[in-house]
């Protein structure tokens, strides 16, 4: 049986949008979720540039993507948002009161009246080397992940990439394979140091293999790899394989979002300039997956999207109350709700 | 402005060959993403994503600076990577760029699934 959690708003995606989103929707008394297919806060900011300065957030003249997400968390702690991290939605539909149900992967359903999609360019996947079928090899002999080492065992490895998982995995695996075969396109590495050093030693002691190019082509049948060819400076080769793990890091897709019925254009979500409200009434779009005419691919773009879709949201989840607007610095209300953490 | 305008020559993903104005300073990136040519340059020109490589002409390989080691690194998780490879985020206009010509490698569409 799923859990099943109502709610008023389910936001689809934890970056800097996202989480503001749940401050907006805060104040006007609305409680959210948030479900985000990373394990922890941030999106784009926190995975992909975490040490990098922004400069065009109003009243920051300099913050890191950490830092943002850091100061968004501090923000939105008094409204008290419950995080699904690690969790992606799969399905959605309408029922007959109105209301959506939201089905994760990770067996949670969600009640919900309103529905705000922030996930930026999509969900976060490893990255698949363009390799003809490698699909069909998924989940069985290539994997993207190691979640258990047993499933190394006795096999020929070969590891992709020059980063961290691809050191770490070469050095915790060798002990359990066959054998360990490393494939980096260059002979220097991102990773740490001391694991290159390791990988190195492992490598002269003839424990570990390495090799310069990329991966070309694979070989087997019914899911079971083969062999695995790759392409170097100097030719090709065919290496014994029954295991590929390619680490070349994170992309951005679409992915479920696409199958929802909403009006898209090009990847993106179209949506009005009023209420940010997609083309399915109760489900908004905001931040960098939104386009409509004007559109600006900006955090601070995300966040005035984020303010004018709660007072929508607010319209649908209470059509007869009365909306008087307010400012955070002269609402006792609203300071009551802001130190209430 | 008294100076003579900048060009820059990029060939997109099915071959046809552009040739864009280009402004002092700016990202040739940039240049072909406000020309509207099919780029997908996800992270916005953080050099973090690989989604605006493109493989730059011999004539020209030695006139551009030599990347950073942000930017190798960043080569090391872009798929289709070749000697002439660069992030198009990292290659900034100049006049000694002018005429510069490169080519969108595969996975730089906005539709494109593998980066």
């Amino acid at each position: 049986m799923s859990e099943i959690i109502e709610t008023d708003v389910v936001i689809v995606g934890a970056g800097p949008v996202g989480l503001f989103a749940v401050f907006e929707l805060g104040l006007l008394d609305l409680r959210a979720h948030v479900i985000d297919i990373l394990d922890r806060p941030g999106g784009q900011c926190a995975e992909l540039y975490p040490e990098k300065p922004i400069y065009d957030i109003p009243g920051l003249p300099e913050v890191t993507g950490q830092q943002l997400t850091d100061n968004l968390m501090k923000q939105i702690a008094p409204f008290d948002p419950q995080f699904h991290f690690s969790t992606m939605v799969n399905s959605l539909e309408r029922l007959e009161d109105g209301r959506f149900r939201v089905q994760t992967d990770a067996d949670e359903v969600f009640l919900t009246k309103i529905i705000v999609i922030a996930a930026g360019g999509g969900s976060f996947q490893p990255k698949r080397p363009p390799v003809p079928e490698i699909e069909h090899y998924e989940g069985t002999s290539v994997h993207y992940a190691v979640r258990k080492i047993e499933a190394f065992r006795d096999h020929d490895v070969v590891i992709v990439g020059g980063g961290d998982s691809a050191l770490d995995w070469t050095l915790n695996l060798e002990p359990v394979a066959k054998s360990v075969t490393l494939v980096h396109r260059r002979p220097e590495f991102r990773a740490a140091p001391d694991s290159v050093n390791k990988m190195w030693a492992l490598e002269k002691e003839g424990r570990v293999k390495f090799r310069m190019g990329q991966v070309a082509g694979l070989e087997g049948a019914d899911g079971q790899i083969t062999k695995v060819i790759l392409k170097g400076s100097d030719g090709e080769e065919a290496l014994d394989a029954g295991r590929l793990l390619p680490f070349f890091g994170l992309t951005m897709k679409l992915g479920p979002i696409a199958d929802w019925g909403l009006n898209l254009d090009q990847n993106l979500i179209a949506v009005d300039t009023e209420k940010f409200e997609t083309s399915e009434p109760g489900i908004f779009a905001i931040g960098d997956i939104n386009t409509y005419p004007g559109k600006l691919k900006l955090i601070l773009s995300g966040f005035h999207e984020a303010a004018l879709m709660s007072q929508a949201a607010k319209r649908i989840i209470a059509p007869d109350e009365r909306i008087i607007f307010q400012y955070t610095t002269s609402s006792t209300s609203l300071q009551k709700k802001l130190k209430a953490a | 402005m008294t100076s003579e305008a900048l060009y820059i020559h990029v060939t997109d993903q099915h071959g046809k060959r552009h040739t864009l104005e280009a402004l002092e300073g700016f990202r040739v990136m940039e240049v072909i993403r406000d020309w509207g040519l099919d780029i997908k340059a996800e992270c916005g020109g953080a050099c973090a994503c690989g989604t605006c490589h493109v493989y730059v002409d011999q004539d020209w390989t030695e006139k551009l600076f030599a990347p950073l080691d942000e930017e190798v690194d960043q080569l090391d998780v872009t798929f289709h990577v070749e000697e002439n490879s660069r992030l198009s985020c990292q290659l900034i206009m100049t006049e000694e760029l002018n005429g510069l010509e490169v080519t969108l490698a595969p996975g730089t569409q906005k539709d494109s699934v593998a980066a």
